[in-house]
């Protein structure tokens, strides 16, 4: 099959090397090559079942939480392979953020919710976890709807508010790579704005990776696309060159909606 | 046509008739309680010991400490087993084969005729120690509460999705932190149900008692003595022949019967609130 890999110009945070990656017996994830450009936006897109998000789950090891799964290759991480037996997860989650398909909220105050990260890491003082709570919310465009209701417990929020809460949950620690799974799938449209927003911002301050099946949303809030097919990266370039002028018919196909 | 109208009503009126029929004994229960329990109620009764046979007056102080105690003590050794038992099917041996083992054990160990229990822990602890004992009692009832609190436990557990669990991962929280901190808090609701219907349950349970704490007619406190219970007491005063241990009977009855019922309620209404699933 055909492929191509752009090399990317701006200054790389993730490098990914001929990783594949297995469920048991099944081979998810074939020899992945990809960089992800610092401090920009890196779209996956691709049909259903194709490893968009197997290969955004490698990218914080979120796959070691099951048993029988087995990378192999190298993520590199500014420079150190996140693979390595002797990475500390730990430090990498809190380094690589997450934000989920479903809103994630903890059966917790939303101020609790946002406050959780930030007491991992150790922060104890009331004044600074204010603060920081403070900032995350604004950050996440959530601020002016909570303010006055912090103590409310997060689960009373709406669809669209707990995404944010969740965002806000994971900004707050200040992550310098934040992996976004399907983030508006499960919302409404006026929502789904107010996220594509925030991640087009966000990406101007931290490397963002997201996951979306819908073409359009990629090519609004993303610098970079990599299209994936059966566990391969079929094509991978600016997200302007993929959605103009594709050099690989199969994206071709897939962008203008021939399969998916 | 005026044959399936018919059929529908008969239908209809089976199953109302039916409903009416599986209510009525509740109802009659309560109100034979009601009405014979509270007269028997008056401050002796919480605040005195039995009156001899035959005498009037009179109370059942030691035998509602003696629940109190055997309750306490066995809720001390199920509650802290059964949660961590539940925790550990959910979270940590959910699909595992000694998961699963557990799990069917646990149920079966919930069907065991309670008699049964009474009977092991006769020969597991009274034999040997030579007395009957409210803490025998206590661990008797406790084999039958582990169960009931482990089955909620790694049920409500579960309810919890686990794209929450992974949220708190992601977030770098280590798995007791996760467990803790936000699935217990996820699930706190649904834990405290199962302990409030384990104490419900083991609150009304006679037959295990009869072979353990057996029964004392005197005030003790010693958990290495008999101690009376209200079941035991119950089971005891409605057999005798005296008319003021029978009342004694229907009181205990009635507080406890009121008890058991408070507890149902309050479970039903802390399962209401917030939670997942």
């Amino acid at each position: 099959m055909d492929r191509y890999i752009a090399r990317i110009q701006d200054p790389v945070k993730i490098e990914i090397r001929h990783l594949n990656f297995y469920y048991g017996q099944f081979h998810a994830l074939k020899d992945i090559n990809l960089q992800i450009a610092e401090r920009k936006v890196t779209a996956l897109i691709g049909p259903s079942g194709c490893g968009k998000t197997t290969l955004l789950r490698t990218m914080n090891r979120m796959h070691d939480l099951y048993p029988g799964n087995r990378y192999e290759g190298e993520i590199l991480l500014d420079g150190r392979n996140i693979l390595d037996r002797k990475m500390d997860l730990m430090e990498l989650r809190q380094r690589v953020g997450m934000v989920f398909q479903k809103p994630t909220p903890f059966n917790a105050s939303i101020f609790d919710n946002v406050a959780f990260g930030l007491k991992l890491k150790g922060i104890r003082n009331r004044r600074e976890l204010e603060e920081r709570v403070e900032k995350a919310l604004r950050d996440a465009a959530l601020w002016d709807e909570v303010k006055d209701k912090l103590k409310e417990n997060a689960l009373s929020l709406s669809g669209g508010q707990q995404q944010r809460l969740s965002i806000a949950r994971a900004i707050a620690v200040e992550p310098e790579v934040l992996l976004f799974d399907e983030p508006t799938s499960a919302l409404d449209p006026v929502s789904t704005s107010k996220i594509e927003e925030l991640i087009r911002r966000l990406g101007q301050s931290m490397t963002v990776v997201i996951v979306t099946h819908n073409m359009q949303q990629a090519a609004r809030v993303s610098d970079y696309t990599a299209f994936m097919y059966f566990g391969e990266i079929i094509e991978f370039n600016s997200t302007d060159i993929i959605f103009t002028r594709p050099r690989i018919k199969l994206t071709e196909d897939y962008i203008t909606g021939r399969f998916g | 046509m005026w044959r399936r109208k018919l059929l529908n009503h008969i239908m209809m009126g089976l199953s109302t008739l039916s409903a009416l029929v599986s209510i009525l004994f509740l109802v009659w229960i309560l109100k034979d309680l009601t009405v014979r329990g509270i007269s028997a109620i008056n401050w002796e009764f919480f605040a005195e010991l039995p009156a001899p046979p035959g005498e009037e007056g009179g109370g059942i102080r030691h035998a509602i400490y003696g629940t109190m105690v055997i309750t306490l003590m066995a809720s001390a050794i199920a509650i802290p087993i059964g949660l961590l038992a539940g925790t550990y099917l959910s979270e940590y041996a959910r699909h595992g084969r000694f998961g699963l083992m557990v799990r069917f054990l646990s149920d079966i160990l919930l069907s065991v005729p309670s008699i049964i229990v009474g009977t092991f822990v006769y020969a597991l602890m009274v034999r040997p120690m030579g007395t009957f004992s409210a803490l025998s009692g206590a661990v008797a009832l406790a084999i039958i509460m582990i169960p009931i609190i482990l089955k909620t436990t790694d049920e409500v557990l579960q309810l919890v999705p686990d794209v929450v669990r992974e949220a708190a991962y992601a977030l770098g929280a280590p798995r007791w932190v996760v467990i803790t901190k936000v699935v217990y808090r996820g699930a706190t609701a649904g834990i405290m149900t199962g302990i409030i219907l384990g104490i419900a349950r083991i609150i009304g349970e006679t037959a295990p008692l009869l072979f353990t704490s057996f029964s004392n007619n005197f005030w003790e406190t010693n958990i290495f003595r008999p101690m009376a219970t209200m079941t035991v007491l119950i089971f005891n005063y409605a057999m005798s022949p005296y008319e003021s241990w029978q009342s004694m009977a229907w009181g205990a009855s009635f507080i406890l019967t009121v008890f058991v019922l408070i507890l149902n309620m309050l479970s039903k209404f802390l399962f209401r609130g917030r939670k997942y699933g």
